[in-house]
C-alpha cells in the first residue's frame, strides 16, 4: 500500500445522505475478478443523469469527495472503495461512515475522514462558492483545509499509523505467528471443522 | 462487573492483546467464502506466495451469480461464468471444500453454515458478505468483512479488530399471530435508523426472543447490518441446542456434552452493562413494510405514505428523494400500493419455516393476474425439504414460480432482476435504489405479507384475505 501523508485535490460535494454501497457500485459491476477497472461502475445509476455532480466541470476531476452522513452503508463490497480509487478519489469526507466501508477504505488506501456535520456544511458552502477549489487533507495533523477554513477530522490511530507508513496488515499480523500457533493449540476439540 | 455475551465470545478469541495503538488480534473459527468477494483475495495470496492457513476452517459455496431457473446449464453471462469458474479453480488450488451449483448442499452462504451445523455458539464467523450477521442467532460473533480482510483471514486465520460497543435490543411481551421477527427487525431499524447501530454489536433479548425459532432469530440477526450494527447476537438456549444436535458438523457424543456445557455459559451476566439499550414492545407490533429507499424508511402496514411537508429539512429532503424514486404520493394508504412482482427468498427469509408460513397463506388461493411471484429456496436442502412436504406444489398451484437455490432477486447480479419501474414486495433485506435491478422499486416485507400481497396484488397481510373471503 502507498504511504498517505497529505493530499491536495479538487473537492466534490455530494449532498446526499445514506449513500449505500449499492449506489456507489451496483452489484452488476461486481463480476470482475481483478482489483482494478471498477471506475465505470462508480455511482453508475446516477451518472446517467447529466445533473449529477460527477457530470459537472470541474467536480468531475475531484479527488476529495465531501458526502452527506451515513456514507458507505450496506453491502460489504470492497469494490466500492476500489471504484472510488479507480475514479481518482483519494479521500472521502462524511460525518458518519458504514463500518465495513470504513474498514475496507483503510485496507485499500482510501482515507475515510470523519468530519462533524456542521463542518461538512461549511466545506460544502466553500466548495460551491468556488467550484474547483482545492482541499488539502493532512493526515499528520488530521485537518482539512479549504482556503481560510480549517476543520479537524477523526480517524483511528491505528489506521492513521498504517496509512502514514503504508503498512501491509497481513505482514504485520504474520509477525505474531507464534501467538497464533499457541492459540490454536488451546482451542477446544469440539470446535467445528469443514472437512 | 459482569460481561455481555459479545464480550465473552470476544475474550475467548483474543490471540494477542494489541500494544499501544494496535488493535487486538482475534482468532476466526469459521470462514465462509463465495465467488464475488474472494477472487482478489486468492490472487493476493498467490502474489505474496502465502498459503491459506486453515482450509479445514474454510468453506465455499456459489450463490450470488446463480441462475435459479436452470441451475445446471452453463451460466450464459460470460463475466458471471468466469467468476464462478475462478472460484472453482481457486478452491482446488488452495484445498477448500466447495458446494457448487448442482450439489445437494449448495445454497446461500448464510444458509449452509447453520444447516451443516458449522455455525455454533461461541464461535467467530466471518465472510466477505455483510449478512454474515445472520450467524449471530446461534450466539456466534459473526460479521461481514471486505476482500482485503478475506485475504487476511485466509493467510492468518485472524483479524486485527477493535472492541465493539454493545447494544441491548430488549423485546418485551409476545408477538401477535401474523407478526414475525421480520416485522420486529424492520421496526428496530426504523426506530434507531440505518446508522443507529454503528459501532455496536446488537444483542436481541427478552421473552419474545426466547420463544422464537432459530429461523426467526436468523432473520432478525441477518438485518442487524441494516441498522448499521456490526453484528447481531442471541444467547444460545435449548432451542439452539435442539436445532444443532445431529447436524453433520455438530459435535457428537462426549464432545457434544462438553460443548453444551460451555455453550450454557454464553449469556450476558445479570450485572453486565450495555453501552446502549433499545426497548421494543412486541405486543404492540403489527406487520411492518418499507415505503422508501433505505431499510429504516418503514411503517406499519396500516399506515400511509409519509408526508415530507410535516418533517424537518433533512428528513424532508431524504423523503422527497425516496418518494420520487419509489413513485409514491404522500398520504397513499400502504395497503393501496400495487406490486408487479413478489419475491420470497434471500438469506433473510428463505428458510423452511418461511416457506411453510407463506404456503399456509397461499394454500387454496391464486395469486393475482398482475403479479409474478418468485419462490426461491435459500438452499438446496430447503428446496428438498419443502418438496418432501409438498410445499412446492402449493406455490405452483397458486401460480408462483418454484426455483433453485441462490441469492436470486435480492441483488441485481444474476438473471433474476426487476425491470425498470417494476415494483416488488420482497422478503429480502435491502430496498436501496436499483438493488433488485436498475430502476426497480422494493418494499421489504415478511413472508406472510409477501404471500398475502401476491394474492391481492397490493401490499396486504393474511388478515386482509380473511376479510375478502368472508
Amino acid at each position: 500500500m502507498d504511504k498517505f501523508t497529505t493530499h491536495t485535490g479538487i473537492g466534490t460535494p455530494l449532498r446526499v445522505s445514506n449513500v449505500d454501497t449499492d449506489q456507489i457500485i451496483p452489484a452488476v459491476y461486481l463480476k470482475r475478478v481483478t482489483r482494478t477497472g471498477f471506475d465505470d461502475g462508480l455511482f453508475a445509476s446516477w451518472r446517467s443523469d447529466p445533473a449529477f455532480i460527477l457530470n459537472q466541470e470541474p467536480y468531475d476531476r475531484g479527488s476529495v469527495l465531501v458526502a452527506g452522513p451515513d456514507f458507505g452503508t450496506g453491502s460489504s463490497r470492497e469494490h466500492a472503495v476500489w471504484a472510488l480509487l479507480d475514479y481518482g478519489f483519494r479521500v472521502v469526507i462524511s460525518s458518519r461512515f458504514g463500518e465495513i466501508f470504513k474498514g475496507n477504505s483503510s485496507k485499500a488506501g482510501l482515507l475515510a475522514a470523519t468530519v462533524e456535520q456542521s463542518d461538512v456544511e461549511l466545506l460544502w458552502k466553500k466548495i460551491e462558492s468556488r467550484p474547483g477549489l482545492e482541499l488539502t487533507v493532512d493526515l499528520q495533523a488530521k485537518t482539512v483545509t479549504a482556503e481560510d477554513l480549517v476543520v479537524p477530522f477523526a480517524v483511528d490511530d491505528y489506521t492513521r499509523w498504517r496509512l502514514l507508513e503504508g503498512l501491509d496488515d497481513i505482514g504485520l499480523t504474520l509477525r505474531h505467528e507464534a501467538d497464533i500457533d499457541a492459540y490454536e493449540k488451546g482451542r477446544p476439540s469440539y470446535k467445528p471443522t469443514t472437512v | 462487573m459482569g460481561r455481555t455475551l459479545a464480550e465473552k465470545v470476544w475474550d475467548q478469541h483474543v490471540v494477542r492483546h494489541g500494544e499501544g495503538q494496535e488493535p487486538d488480534l482475534l482468532y476466526i473459527d469459521l470462514h465462509l467464502v463465495h465467488e464475488v468477494t474472494s477472487p482478489q483475495a486468492f490472487d493476493g495470496l498467490r502474489l505474496h506466495g502465502r498459503k491459506l492457513r486453515r482450509p479445514d476452517l474454510t468453506i465455499a459455496t456459489e450463490d450470488h451469480n446463480v441462475p435459479t431457473l436452470d441451475i445446471l446449464a452453463p451460466i450464459a453471462d460470460e463475466v458471471s461464468a468466469t467468476q464462478v469458474a475462478t472460484l472453482r479453480k481457486n478452491v482446488e488450488e488452495f484445498g477448500v471444500r466447495l458446494f457448487p451449483m448442482g450439489d445437494a448442499n449448495q445454497g446461500i452462504v448464510h444458509m449452509i453454515g447453520p444447516e451443516l451445523g458449522l455455525t455454533q455458539p461461541g464461535t467467530t464467523v466471518v465472510c466477505g458478505d455483510s449478512h454474515t450477521s445472520t450467524h449471530g442467532a446461534f450466539g456466534a460473533l459473526a460479521f461481514g468483512i471486505g476482500t482485503s480482510e478475506v485475504e487476511h483471514v485466509m493467510a492468518t486465520q485472524t483479524l486485527p479488530l477493535r472492541p465493539f460497543r454493545t447494544m441491548a435490543i430488549e423485546i418485551s411481551g409476545a408477538l401477535r399471530p401474523g407478526v414475525t421477527s421480520k416485522d420486529v427487525i424492520l421496526k428496530v431499524i426504523s426506530q434507531i435508523g440505518t446508522g443507529g447501530g454503528a459501532g455496536y454489536v446488537l444483542e436481541y433479548r427478552g421473552e419474545a426472543v426466547r420463544t422464537m425459532s432459530m429461523e426467526a432469530r436468523m432473520t432478525m440477526c441477518n438485518m442487524s447490518i441494516e441498522a448499521g450494527g456490526r453484528a447481531g447476537m442471541v444467547a444460545p438456549d435449548e432451542t439452539t441446542f435442539a436445532y444443532l444436535k445431529g447436524r453433520p458438523h455438530a459435535p457428537q457424543g462426549a464432545e457434544w456434552d462438553a460443548a453444551v456445557e460451555a455453550w450454557r455459559e454464553l449469556r450476558t451476566d445479570d450485572d453486565a452493562e450495555f453501552d446502549a439499550v433499545v426497548h421494543i414492545d412486541a405486543d404492540a407490533l403489527t406487520p411492518f413494510v418499507t415505503w422508501g429507499t433505505n431499510p429504516g424508511q418503514g411503517l406499519p402496514l396500516g399506515d400511509s405514505v409519509p408526508d415530507p411537508a410535516t418533517m424537518d429539512d433533512d428528513d424532508a429532503a431524504a423523503t422527497r428523494k425516496a418518494l420520487a424514486y419509489m413513485d409514491l404520493e404522500p398520504g397513499t394508504k400502504l395497503r393501496d400500493i400495487a406490486v408487479d412482482v413478489v419475491f420470497l427468498g434471500s438469506c433473510t427469509n428463505a428458510r423452511i419455516e418461511d416457506f411453510r408460513a407463506a404456503a399456509d397463506v397461499l394454500r387454496g388461493n391464486t395469486i393475482a393476474d398482475s403479479v409474478q411471484m418468485l419462490v426461491v429456496p435459500g438452499s438446496m436442502a430447503v428446496k428438498a425439504q419443502a418438496e418432501s412436504e409438498g410445499l412446492d406444489q402449493v406455490f405452483i398451484d397458486a401460480g408462483a414460480e418454484w426455483r433453485n437455490a441462490g441469492c436470486s432477486m435480492c441483488l441485481g447480479m444474476n438473471p433474476d432482476q426487476l425491470a425498470p419501474g417494476q415494483r416488488c414486495a420482497s422478503t429480502s433485506n435491502r430496498n436501496f435504489e436499483g438493488r433488485q435491478g436498475k430502476g426497480g422499486r422494493t418494499h421489504l416485507v415478511s413472508p406472510l405479507v409477501a404471500a398475502a400481497t401476491a394474492v391481492r396484488g397490493t401490499l396486504s397481510s393474511p388478515e386482509d384475505l380473511v376479510t375478502v373471503g368472508s
